[in-house]
């Protein structure tokens, strides 16, 4: 199943644009790739006309040139009519926007759009759903381009059941950084499943970590999807919804698939290393720190400090999130004192954590960094800056990457989100180093590397 | 693929709906596993052979298709130490309903576990391990793993049981031998994922384990609706 063209087209049908009303999905599709992206769109509405002084084709027949991916935006009765036009003309994919189906206990109509499909190999996406957004390429979310918040291209592909927590995470996502490489709402995946999803992105060199939002798998669809997310070699992070009983009650009727027992799936998760998210919190993070080191660790975390607090902080919830902050080899104290300002010398306190004290300056960060890293027994750092500190200087990001990089240790940084401290946190994000935006979110990127690790 | 005994055991089950517990730890025992030493019996007299030779306490069981669930039936005697008790005893099993003999068997002491499976709507066979007792339903200490199961895995799941520390010997008690613990799931693990199709859920309760063994003291398999 080839599905190159379905993600990354170079031209594109919207079937189903109105001409009288401007906010139907297929206009706001047609309008905003028409506009935005580089990939080629064509309006179709049967009754012809035109729209914005653009031609509307009758059909995908009477568009001259090769179709690559057609959106497929009209009543759900007619669909089948649609995605067979679509298969004639030798479209390569369809994005199926239209409710009405399985969701609605229209279970026949899907299935007979899916046997459609699987005797032409036509691969698609929904229906009842969003469907696809590549960064910088194509986007086929029905939601105005000025009402929503994009990520930039990155590294990580993201699949949900839902499309409305799709466009959330992306917000999400945005806020923190964290770029994508391609987002697809499956809705009712009657075609294209999450187990499809694992071996596209298992051979898309974009991508580096696979993050998932599932409310519930088919009879032995999880076993196949475990045998495909240790396969790909990719971190894998996943969010279950339909953990409680009344939260099953809502899966079924949203998206119609069952919720599974949520006992079974955590563990199992736990069992293949793929990394479970126990919140939208957590998703967020998890992508973080996964799309900037896909490496497991045991869980032994450094955390360095430029104030007691923090430090404190930092231990409890690596503690509450099963993560140890181990003792420090006593060289590694030894190298430490003698390294750092002697102004700092006596009042530092060395252990893990580390506290350097607010008197400490770039240099005796980076050395207590370099140092920490070269600890065996520590396998990830934190590291808490507070960039209020006066010691501290504008290019403490940049520098501290580099000795992450220089010493091969992960490394995660907390900086307060504030405009003021930009420059800090790109100096980390820009050479890859995740930054949080509270202590906690630091600690729950480290447990995110501690969950994929191999077993 | 089943050994041909296994298969022959749970096809001569398919119209009860569950295997009988002398069948049950008879395809364990094929499967490679522990089980005790028994005499399945309706005669007294090899019953009392049986108490004399084992030198120890002897558990006295009814089998009968109608008894599911023998606890609720008192379809159970452990303890048993003299030929009078025996004797009083098996009488009275072999008037429960539908007994077809009585299992009479070594008793063993060691730390109770429970071991089972069950065919899960996503993932297929998935394997249970947890403290076993009456407690075990309040605690609901348990540790969940796909089948089939590597050794490591048999490792990681004992570390998520709140009560490990039982495991490795808690207050100058005996802990459990991992390695046969770990010979001992690996081989369920396997033995449930080729009967995948057969089984609804497979229950090893006690399993009970010492720093030499782990033996399985009783055996139920329930089989799938036809």
């Amino acid at each position: 199943m080839e599905l190159k063209y379905l993600f990354k087209p170079s031209t594109m049908a919207v079937i189903g644009v109105s001409t009288s009303q401007d906010n139907h999905p297929a206009n706001v599709i047609y309008t905003k790739n028409n506009l935005r992206y580089p990939v080629k769109t064509f309006p179709v509405n049967p009754k012809g006309g035109m729209l914005h002084r653009e031609k509307l084709y009758r059909s995908i027949a009477d568009i001259e040139e090769s179709i690559d991916m057609a959106v497929i935006a009209v009543r759900a009765e007619f669909v089948p009519k649609v995605m067979e036009d679509c298969i004639q003309k030798g479209v390569k994919g369809a994005v199926i926007v239209s409710g009405g189906f399985a969701e609605a206990g229209n279970v026949v109509l899907q299935q007979r759009l899916t046997d459609m499909a699987r005797a032409a190999d036509f691969p698609f996406v929904g229906p009842n759903c969003l469907g696809i957004y590549a960064p910088d390429h194509v986007d086929t979310f029905f939601l105005p381009g000025e009402r929503i918040i994009r990520p930039k291209k990155g590294n990580v592909g993201f699949i949900s059941q839902s499309g409305g927590v799709l466009v959330d995470q992306m917000v999400k996502f945005a806020g923190q950084g964290i770029g994508v490489s391609l987002a697809v709402s499956i809705g009712n995946k009657a075609f294209l499943r999450e187990t499809d999803m694992l071996d596209w992105f298992a051979g898309d060199i974009e991508t580096k970590v696979i993050a998932f939002y599932v409310e519930g798998f088919e009879k032995g669809e999880g076993r196949l999807f475990i045998q495909k997310a240790e396969q790909c070699g990719k971190p894998v992070v996943i969010l279950k919804a339909g953990k409680s009983k009344k939260g099953m009650e809502a899966v079924s009727s949203h998206t119609a698939s069952l919720a599974g027992d949520y006992r079974v799936f955590s563990d199992i998760m736990k069992q293949h290393c793929v990394a479970e998210a126990d919140n939208e919190y957590e998703l967020t993070s998890f992508c973080e720190a996964l799309s900037c080191f896909q490496k497991g660790i045991q869980g032994n975390i450094g955390v360095l400090s430029l104030s007691g607090g923090h430090g404190v902080i930092a231990v409890d919830a690596c503690e509450l999130h099963g993560m140890t902050v181990p003792r420090l080899d006593p060289r590694t104290m030894e190298t430490i004192r003698e390294k750092v300002s002697p102004e700092i010398r006596n009042i530092i306190s060395l252990g893990n954590p580390l506290d350097l004290t607010g008197s400490s300056v770039d240099n005796d960060i980076v050395t207590a960094a370099t140092h920490l890293a070269r600890d065996k027994g520590i396998e990830c750092l934190l590291a808490l800056l507070i960039p209020y500190s006066p010691g501290v200087s504008a290019d403490i990001g940049a520098k501290l990457s580099q000795v992450a990089r220089n010493e091969d240790k992960p490394m995660i940084a907390y900086v307060p989100n504030e405009e003021k401290y930009r420059i800090i946190i790109e100096g980390f994000e820009l050479n890859d180093i995740p930054v949080a935006s509270s202590v906690d979110g630091a600690v729950l990127m480290a447990k995110a590397l501690k969950r994929c690790r191999p077993c | 693929m089943l050994k041909k005994k296994i298969r022959t055991l749970i096809d001569a089950h398919k119209d009860l709906g569950w295997v009988l517990e002398p069948s049950a730890k008879a395809i364990m025992k094929a499967q490679g596993l522990d089980i005790p030493e028994f005499v399945l019996t309706n005669s007294f007299e090899k019953a009392e052979q049986f108490l004399k030779k084992i030198k120890g306490p002897v558990v006295a069981k009814a089998v009968s298709r109608k008894i599911l669930h023998k606890t609720e039936y008192q379809a159970v005697v452990t303890g048993i130490t003299t030929s009078r008790r025996l004797k009083k005893e098996m009488e009275r099993l072999q008037g429960l309903e539908g007994c077809e003999a009585v299992l009479v068997e070594e008793m063993v002491q060691g730390l109770e576990l429970i071991v089972g499976a069950k065919n899960d709507f996503q993932f297929g066979p998935v394997v249970v391990l947890g403290i076993g007792g009456t407690s075990v339903e309040i605690y609901n200490d348990t540790a969940i793993r796909m089948a089939p199961l590597k050794p490591g895995d048999v490792f990681s799941m004992v570390d998520s049981l709140k009560a490990k520390a039982l495991l490795s010997g808690y207050r100058g008690r005996d802990g459990v031998n991992m390695e046969v613990l770990t010979n001992t799931l690996v081989r369920f693990s396997h033995l449930i994922m080729a009967l995948e199709k057969d089984m609804d859920s497979l229950d090893l309760n006690p399993v009970i384990c010492t720093k030499d063994r782990c033996i399985i003291a009783d055996a139920r398999i329930i089989l799938k609706k036809a």
